[in-house]
């Protein structure tokens, strides 16, 4: 019995599958960058390799980042992807080594029971197969996982699950179908010769016990080769297309391929490696605070995937990166958001007739940017600075804040340093409100403006309050001065003894804001600076875990009440510990927060120019005064 | 138009006959927030564009709710989208919504007739 038709939809899906991934894999090379598709390739042939080698070994098959953030959901997904790898390694070895020759086609490893039933009599053949039961049974216990999972997302220690479409579903379904209909059909042919182990064969001898087990296998055969073949021929068209565009993804970071600013073939192989598993979901504070759940990462994605309009999506994101920092799969989220920012409105094309050419790829599945208009910011006026080293930038924030601004003025007075106030008057805006609402081209209007200044000045440090502007001087501007946050000079300052601070005796919580540190990375020297003025308090959301304040100009769509939800949430989280201050490195950040605690909210800066230690005699009291005089002059 | 015998100065003459509200229309039924404002002036007081211009974010949401769109066009382009108008505002307006969306229907009914 070398051949059935009953395997006819397995081959169809399997081929189908194999022919379908070499032929995208090429038309993704060949739509690279020069300078990408030799980073791809010198990747291939390096060290790179086998980091890749690993990286999916312990990402795509143990799923060693869901694990670690969520170990019921890992398991979910180890059990489905390693035991399923397992279980196909392990049958190919099965049907070389035990089948009637070697170098067999693929069904015989996969339908393996069903060509060689009477396997299984000898020990060496019980413990194989034993093996093979185990996987089998761990696979269906990931699986009751995802079943209890899509009827109630708790199981697995999560708030929400993604919602699918329609083709998802029969995806999922042909999915569900594969391993439950390769028990029963192993089973029932176990059972009628007596083999299997402790699963398939005691399942299948009391299923043989009361059915003409060898007559209903049959059809249980033809079920399981039907739901592998349509899950095959399905998995282009759905988030299943994760499972071999996951393995690309990683061989093309490995090789050092970032997403830029323009849409291309790594955006794309990004937004198809999402496998839609929620975790973003559960980690936005749009979702666990403002009760806003259909713009989440996951849904971009899935959106841009289906050819739907992402205009709203897009613009509805805090941007606060929590969802980068949590993704499993490492897709660069944010970046993805920011290019369909850029790219303006699109048209939805997503229709239940043109679901086929989803199997095609689309043109440009993310549109190019639009094109330019004429100069906004003539009206800027022409300023020649005096030549200073330090210039200070206080940012459009900061002049509504007015304590951080006159902080800071008092830090860098008792410095000593030669510095200047670049806005004392208020100055142009940095630019990055106009990229985050991704009009890229009038922000470098404002940005060549702010740059002339700066070059001008002969400055070689450049310092400023608000994080946003940070951030955009850092990345946007190509300057040569050393641009610092606030936080960062102030710790320069402390170090090198140029300002004295006294011990405040406060307990003090800090608050991440979200473009300082997950968005520039600084994260210590705010804390470091905290540490000497006072006692800092641990507020279990350090670092990458920060929370949102809410205010992010990130999000231009959200309502002031949304916004409120968010800070009143963070607050509360925040100041558990009850200290003094709520303390903050960002203006936008102290002004939203205030607005929902009674705590005492401050910057840095403030807390800092607070402590400072003057060199000037204090004031001294009249009475004491008079004690003084009469004392000098001998009189008790 | 009717003539009733007596005469009005041209800079205090709104002729709403003549008027599109497309535009307002536009971002009213996108960000409603709009309506909420109650013209007191306080994003123009903070504006960033506004200390180097006579920018008014105020008299551009009066001119655009009287559908005179032509004033509005040229002008709206200035703004910086800094966000310091939200943080002021009383009534929770979200005005940097509100001039991205001027600016997105600008460029959608462009070439139209004021």
């Amino acid at each position: 019995m070398q051949f059935d038709p009953f395997v006819i939809p397995f081959n169809i899906g399997l081929y189908f599958i194999l022919f379908y991934a070499v032929a995208r894999s090429i038309v993704w090379f060949r739509e690279l960058s020069r300078p990408d598709k030799l980073r791809l390739q010198r990747g291939f042939f390096g060290r790179a390799f086998g980091q890749s080698l690993k990286e999916i070994f312990l990402e795509s098959l143990i799923h060693r980042k869901i694990l670690r953030t969520n170990p019921r959901l890992g398991y979910m997904h180890m059990s489905l992807a390693f035991g399923w790898f397992l279980l196909i390694l392990f049958g190919t070895i099965e049907a070389d080594f035990f089948g009637e020759k070697h170098l067999n086609p693929p069904y015989k490893a996969i339908f393996f029971r069903f060509f060689n039933p009477d396997h299984g009599k000898t020990s060496l053949e019980e413990g194989y197969a034993f093996l093979m039961d185990f996987l089998l049974a761990f696979i269906l216990s990931g699986l009751l996982l995802a079943v209890l999972k899509r009827f109630t997302s708790k199981v697995v220690g999560m708030k929400k699950t993604t919602r699918l479409k329609a083709i998802d579903k029969v995806a999922l379904a042909s999915l569900w179908l594969i391993f439950p209909s390769r028990l029963i059909a192993e089973s029932l042919t176990s059972g009628a010769y007596g083999t299997g182990s402790f699963l398939t064969g005691s399942l299948g001898s009391w299923l043989a016990s009361f059915l003409p087990a060898q007559q209903v296998a049959y059809p249980f055969w033809w079920l399981y080769s039907l739901a592998l073949g349509t899950f095959f021929v399905l998995l282009p068209l759905t988030r299943y297309m994760h499972i071999p565009t996951e393995l690309f993804l990683i061989f093309m970071r490995n090789s050092g391929i970032r997403t830029g600013d323009k849409a291309g073939t790594f955006s794309e192989v990004q937004v198809y490696s999402c496998s839609s598993c929620g975790i973003c979901i559960d980690q936005c504070q749009m979702n666990l605070s403002a009760g806003i759940n259909n713009i989440q990462s996951a849904y971009l994605m899935k959106a841009i995937r289906n050819n739907e309009d992402t205009w709203d999506i897009a613009h509805n994101c805090l941007l606060c990166g929590r969802c980068d920092q949590k993704c499993p799969v490492g897709i660069e989220l944010s970046p993805i958001r920011m290019i369909l920012r850029r790219a303006g409105e699109s048209e939805s094309k997503s229709d239940i007739r043109n679901i086929w050419k989803g199997y095609f790829r689309r043109n440009q599945s993310i549109p190019s940017p639009k094109p330019a208009a004429d100069l906004n910011y003539s009206f800027l006026p022409q300023i020649e600075p005096a030549k200073v080293d330090v210039l200070y930038f206080a940012g459009c924030m900061t002049h509504l804040t007015p304590s951080i601004k006159n902080s800071m003025t008092k830090i860098l007075n008792t410095s000593g340093v030669k510095w200047s106030f670049m806005d004392e008057t208020g100055g142009a805006c940095c630019g990055r409100p106009l990229m985050l609402a991704g009009q890229d081209r009038e922000a470098r209007e404002l940005i060549n403006y702010n740059s002339q200044i700066i070059w001008k000045s002969g400055a070689h440090t450049l310092v400023t309050s608000c994080p946003i502007c940070y951030k955009v001087f850092k990345e946007s501007y190509y300057l040569d001065v050393e641009v610092l946050h606030h936080t960062q000079y102030i710790k320069n300052l402390i170090e090198e003894g140029s300002v004295k601070l006294n011990f405040l005796h406060k307990s003090v919580a800090y608050h991440t804001p979200c473009e300082l540190g997950r968005g520039s990375g600084v994260y210590d020297e705010p804390r470091e600076v905290l540490m000497h003025v006072a006692k800092l308090e641990k507020t279990g959301y350090e670092d990458e875990n920060s929370l949102c304040c809410g205010g992010s100009l990130g999000n231009i769509k959200l309502s002031h009440a949304r916004k409120q939800q968010i800070a009143a949430v963070t607050v509360r989280e925040l100041t558990k510990g009850e200290p003094d201050i709520l303390a903050t490195a960002c203006p936008l950040c102290k002004k939203t927060l205030a607005n929902a605690t009674r705590t005492k909210v401050a910057d840095i800066s403030e807390i800092v120019a607070e402590a400072i230690i003057t060199d000037q005699p204090k004031k001294i009291s009249f009475q004491r005064r008079q004690l003084q005089v009469k004392e000098s002059a001998g009189i008790s | 138009m009717d003539k009733f015998g007596f005469t009005l100065s041209k800079a205090r003459f709104i002729d709403y006959d003549a008027n599109d509200r497309r535009v307002v229309d536009y971002i009213i039924e996108r960000e409603p927030t709009l309506k909420l404002c109650i013209e007191c002036g306080g994003c123009t007081a903070t504006c960033s564009t506004g200390n180097f211009t006579e920018f008014s974010l105020r008299e551009m949401n009066i001119l655009l709710k009287r559908g005179e769109n032509k004033k509005v066009r040229n002008k709206i382009n200035q703004c910086m989208l800094c966000g310091k108008c939200i943080l002021v505002c009383p009534r929770g307006v979200n005005t940097r919504n509100v001039v991205f969306l001027a600016k997105q229907a600008f460029q959608k009914f462009d070439g139209y007739a004021v």
